[in-house]
């Protein structure tokens, strides 16, 4: 072809005359245009010269001039290769092709190659062009028309042209035999249902003595039985046959044709496995004749180079996915091992890529190259540092959590922040699945918060401030550990976001806690420094709008929790006041709301009371309460049990008892609190009684709550009745029954956790006494004083979920009980509705009630904390006190 | 399978490009841009020479100022197609002798028909260098 242009060009130069005439008509050849666009100095030079050249080649297109059309698609070919449009040179190369000069022919397939795809109209134009050629005598020729078939062929065509490639896979040439095979494989990739044509064919070749040939027939082998299913226990057969191929490649010496640095054929040894790999699976017979090649092959084959890697690995693919030996497996595992020892980064590379997707079936074979794994996290390629992250979450499990992420938080301090995001996501799923405790769990969450706390995702964060609030034995360090952290570092978001909430909601326990060593230096926290912390944090140049939200409500609060402290309550409405001119509009809403709220000294205390924990939700993945010392003894994952904190690890009972002392303090201090002494009480319940433990699991063996209302009417003997004295119990086909107006003795007063020990099991239901009326059984939940409370719960059949439960209040002293509040709390899976007291005095003798409505999913144990405060007869001074109590199973 | 073939320089000016799945015109140029962004400044020493494209693999290498690339599918042999690469260039290079980037650029025609050679339809063809070289030979002949 160049020949070709050199005599163009003579002739241009011989002849001025001429080469004028071809100048007008754009450049003169290839070469020249190569060379004027290389000289273009800018690139709106290039395009306007490109542009003149293309008009010019398709002026001589309309021209219809044959002889300059070679050199003009030569030209086109080159401008569309530099990106610019080509389209109208597509009849011109198909006018190439049918011209029988070589040459033309084959840049006229060259052009068809490069400016149409299968999508193309005008490939249908190509197709009969295609089939004289293929039948043309000079193999050349066919050669050229089989490549480009294979190339573009659409599915028309494939099925036009299917005979005769079947015909030339049967050739004596090689030449036209391998690219035969590729057509075929082209064939059977766009119309699966032409594969029965050449499935002898492809038997035949598999044999074949060529490697081109054989390596192609193996490529479509493989398109075979990717196709079909029926092909593929058909092509089982050929396994003795490529098993023999691989063999004599793996064990001949050296052969000059086909040697890349010491090894045969390594395509053809590649291309073989990965058949072998699609026999092998899910079948143990093909998977079983392959064992011993595959060891020979993993064992002979040289990892020095490249090349023996890619066989190698080629090679512990195929093992992992047939059904292959156990010894053969723990070989491969140990081979990619090995590439992770591998200087080369992109044995390395393929290495963990290949772990990553073996890390599911095989974890402990794995295991074993942890270290070689940790150690990737620190290469110097970024995507190889990205694979092994990967991988080491996949490795987590419960036995090396501690070794693992403390791992991973060594390499959070130097990680690129691309990956800061992903991993304190999974460092945080990690130690929430497989946290030994408690303690260690939050330690960790801290220790991602400094080390990354702009990287952190809210879910993992609220994630975190649930696990504080259903962690009451560690709040007090938690809140400490965050205080100095936020003392010492403003610049992490997360953990600024997360330390002002916590020592919002728990700013009492951070006083009483006392002293703490931070950094070796002991302080002692005083209202006055958490209010100088939250105001710097306010000043500091890291706030943003969702800090100073958080701000003003954790200020709000501790308003409330420094009851004795009234400077720094000045202070604070003082720091509020600051903001109610704000231009954000939520900021400048709240410090309005709250400086108003605060002024209402009524209810400001009720408002701003402690959260109840919130309930517990999946974060992502796993559980936040999943705990591991008490999960065995667990059948329902009622977040009231942990609320009553008894998956308290023993260990923490020492340092569950300031906070003990800080709820029994509040339970006296005469705040109308109930949330916060479920908190407190929680505490003192998980440590001082057993029973209450050991109460829940028994109690939550329940089935549905209509089951135990049946048994308790069993229990009782007598049958359900309408109710006649149900006038304040909104469901009126409720049944209710026994009033126990006697009781029997008094529940243990200080421990109050006591009374919900006592009432959780059956036996402490008291024997049905003179007032006894048919129904439901009344269960006393309270005695004490002169005040005896009884609590009946009814269901409705048709509403199973839903349980009326009407407390009675009665006089058993001879004084009249005044002003009765009754308060009452359920867990937050359930639902409650209450209704005022029938009358808040309570005459001696005479009986009150209250109704309640209790929502609880089916089959829930009703769960309630009471709170009740009277006066006695005349007595100014009310008492208050409270109790637990849990529907008993029958 | 091999989607695409693309020889840029490394200004990205691209001296081969082989699609073996139909793109349109603009997704070409579109694919070429970003394939070169993503290699050019991969460092040669420290970096795999594997780089994660779209649901594709591209592996290359750099033979001093160009950038043989080659699209893969995600689960193809990677080792093997750097192999690929390599023999690829050393068919060129025993074919113009001390290949340069000029070579390729005013005989570019017949890089692709050495191309066809070696790939066909997305497919290594031909693994013997002898075999591709005495064949282009001939074909020279008949030009």
């Amino acid at each position: 072809m160049s020949s070709f242009f050199q005599k163009q060009q003579q002739v241009a130069a011989l002849d001025p005359r001429l080469g004028g005439l071809m100048a007008s008509a754009g450049l003169y050849n290839l070469k020249a245009l190569i060379k004027a666009i290389r000289s273009c100095k800018t690139l709106a030079d290039e395009r306007s010269l490109i542009q003149k050249e293309s008009a010019a080649i398709r002026t001589a297109f309309k021209d219809e001039d044959p002889f300059s059309r070679h050199n003009n698609i030569a030209k086109l070919l080159y401008i569309h290769m530099l990106g610019y449009p080509a389209h109208f040179g597509q009849i011109e190369c198909l006018k190439l092709v049918a011209t029988p000069r070589f040459t033309d022919k084959r840049l006229g397939y060259l052009g068809i190659m490069l400016l149409l795809d299968e999508n193309t109209e005008v490939l249908t134009l190509v197709t009969n062009g295609l089939k004289n050629d293929m039948n043309h005598s000079n193999m050349y020729v066919v050669g050229l028309a089989l490549c480009t078939f294979a190339n573009i062929a659409s599915e028309e065509m494939s099925r036009d042209l299917c005979n005769e490639i079947e015909k030339l896979m049967g050739s004596s040439n090689t030449y036209i035999r391998r690219k035969a095979a590729i057509c075929a494989m082209r064939i059977v990739r766009k119309v699966p249902d032409l594969l029965d044509h050449f499935s002898d064919r492809t038997k035949q070749l598999l044999s074949d003595k060529n490697h081109g040939v054989l390596l192609c027939a193996v490529t479509l082998a493989i398109e075979i039985c990717k196709a079909d299913e029926e092909a593929l226990s058909e092509y089982r057969k050929a396994v003795p046959l490529l098993v023999r191929h691989l063999k004599a490649l793996v064990t001949t010496g050296y052969s000059p044709e086909h040697d890349v640095s010491g090894i045969t054929d390594p395509f053809l040894q590649v291309k073989i496995l990965r058949l072998l790999r699609i026999l092998g699976k899910d079948h143990p017979q093909a998977s079983e004749a392959m064992n011993d090649i595959l060891a020979q092959v993993a064992t002979n084959t040289e990892a020095s180079k490249n090349v023996g890697n890619a066989i190698l690995y080629e090679t512990v693919l195929t093992v992992l996915e047939i059904e292959a030996e156990n010894g053969l497996r723990v070989m491969a595992i140990n081979i990619l091992g090995k590439f992770l020892g591998n200087r080369d980064n992109n044995i390395r590379y393929v290495a963990l890529n290949t772990l990553n997707k073996v890390v599911a079936m095989d974890t402990n074979a794995v295991q074993r190259h942890r270290n070689i794994i940790l150690d990737c996290l620190r290469d110097g390629d970024i995507s190889i540092r990205r694979r092994a992250l990967e991988l080491s979450y996949a490795l987590i499990n419960e036995s090396n959590v501690r070794v693992l992420t403390r791992e991973l938080l060594s390499f959070l301090e130097v990680a690129d922040n691309e990956f800061k995001l992903g991993m304190t996501t999974q460092i945080c799923l990690a130690a929430e699945k497989f946290a030994p405790n408690k303690r260690w769990h939050i330690d960790t969450v801290l220790r991602v918060l400094k080390l990354a706390g702009n990287y952190v995702r809210e879910e993992v964060l609220s994630a975190f401030v649930r696990l504080v609030a259903h962690t009451p034995e560690l709040q007090a360090y938690t809140v400490q550990k965050l205080f100095s952290a936020l003392h010492a570092d403003f610049s992490q978001e997360s953990l600024t976001l997360a330390a002002v909430w916590v020592i919002g909601e728990f700013g009492e326990v951070l006083l009483q806690g006392g002293n703490f060593e931070d950094e070796e230096l002991v302080r002692e926290v005083q209202a006055k420094d958490v209010v100088d912390l939250l105001s710097s944090v306010l000043d500091s140049p890291y706030v943003n709008e969702h800090i100073r939200q958080f701000v003003l409500t954790a200020l709000a609060k501790l308003c409330t929790r420094f009851q004795n402290d009234p400077a720094q309550q000045a202070r604070i409405e003082q720091l509020l006041t600051k903001f109610d001119q704000s231009i954000e509009v939520e900021i400048q809403q709240r410090a309005v709301e709250y400086v108003n709220l605060l002024r209402r000294k009524d209810i400001r205390d009720g408002v701003l009371e402690s959260m109840p924990p919130p309930e517990i939700r999946q974060t992502v993945l796993g559980t936040v309460s999943e705990s591991k010392p008490v999960g065995s003894t667990r059948s329902d994952k009622d977040s009231l049990l942990d609320l009553m904190g008894d998956e308290m690890p023993s260990g923490t009972n020492a340092q569950a008892s300031p906070l003990n002392g800080g709820g029994a303090a509040r339970v006296q201090q005469s705040t109308h609190d109930l949330l916060a002494d479920i908190f407190g009480a929680s505490d003192s319940l998980a440590s001082s009684t057993p029973a209450g433990i050991q109460a829940t699991p028994a109690a939550s063996k329940a089935k549905s709550s209509v089951n135990d209302i049946l048994g308790l009417f069993g229990d009782s003997g007598s049958s359900p009745a309408p109710s006649s004295t149900a006038a304040p119990v909104s469901n009126n086909s409720s049944s209710f029954g026994g009033l126990d107006l006697l009781g029997g003795d008094a529940v243990p007063p200080p421990p109050l956790v006591g009374a919900a020990a006592a009432t959780a099991s059956p036996s402490s239901a008291q024997p049905p006494s003179t007032t006894q009326a048919p129904g439901a059984k009344a269960h006393t939940a309270y005695e004490k004083n002169g005040l005896l409370i009884t609590l009946t719960p009814t269901v409705n059949p048709a509403r199973p979920d839903i349980t009326n439960v009407t407390a009675r209040f009665t006089a058993t002293g001879s004084s009249e009980i005044r002003s009765i509040n009754f308060q009452a709390a359920v867990p937050k899976s359930q639902k409650l509705q209450m209704q005022a007291i029938s009358k808040p005095d309570v005459a001696p003798g005479s009986t009150e009630t209250q109704a309640m409505r209790v929502m609880a999913p089916n089959g829930a144990q009703i769960r309630l904390r009471l709170r009740i405060s009277y006066a006695i007869g005349e007595a100014v001074q009310a008492i208050q006190d409270q109790v637990d109590w849990s529907q008993p199973t029958a | 399978m091999i989607r695409f073939i693309l020889v840029q320089n490394r200004q990205g000016k691209s001296r081969l490009s082989k699609f073996y799945v139909p793109y349109d015109d603009d997704e070409k140029v579109r694919l070429k841009g970003e394939v070169h962004r993503l290699i050019a400044p991969r460092d040669q020493k420290y970096q795999s020479n594997f780089v994660e494209y779209r649901n594709y693999k591209v592996v290359y290498r750099r033979y001093a100022g160009l950038f043989f690339c080659v699209c893969v599918d995600a689960n193809d042999n990677e080792l093997a197609y750097l192999e690929a690469i390599h023999l690829f260039v050393e068919v060129l290079d025993a074919f113009f002798g001390n290949v340069c980037e000029l070579d390729l650029v005013f005989n570019f025609y017949k890089v692709y028909a050495i191309l066809d050679e070696v790939f066909l339809a997305g497919e290594i063809e031909e693994t013997s260098k002898s075999a591709v070289l005495s064949r282009l030979d001939y074909l020279e002949k008949l030009d």
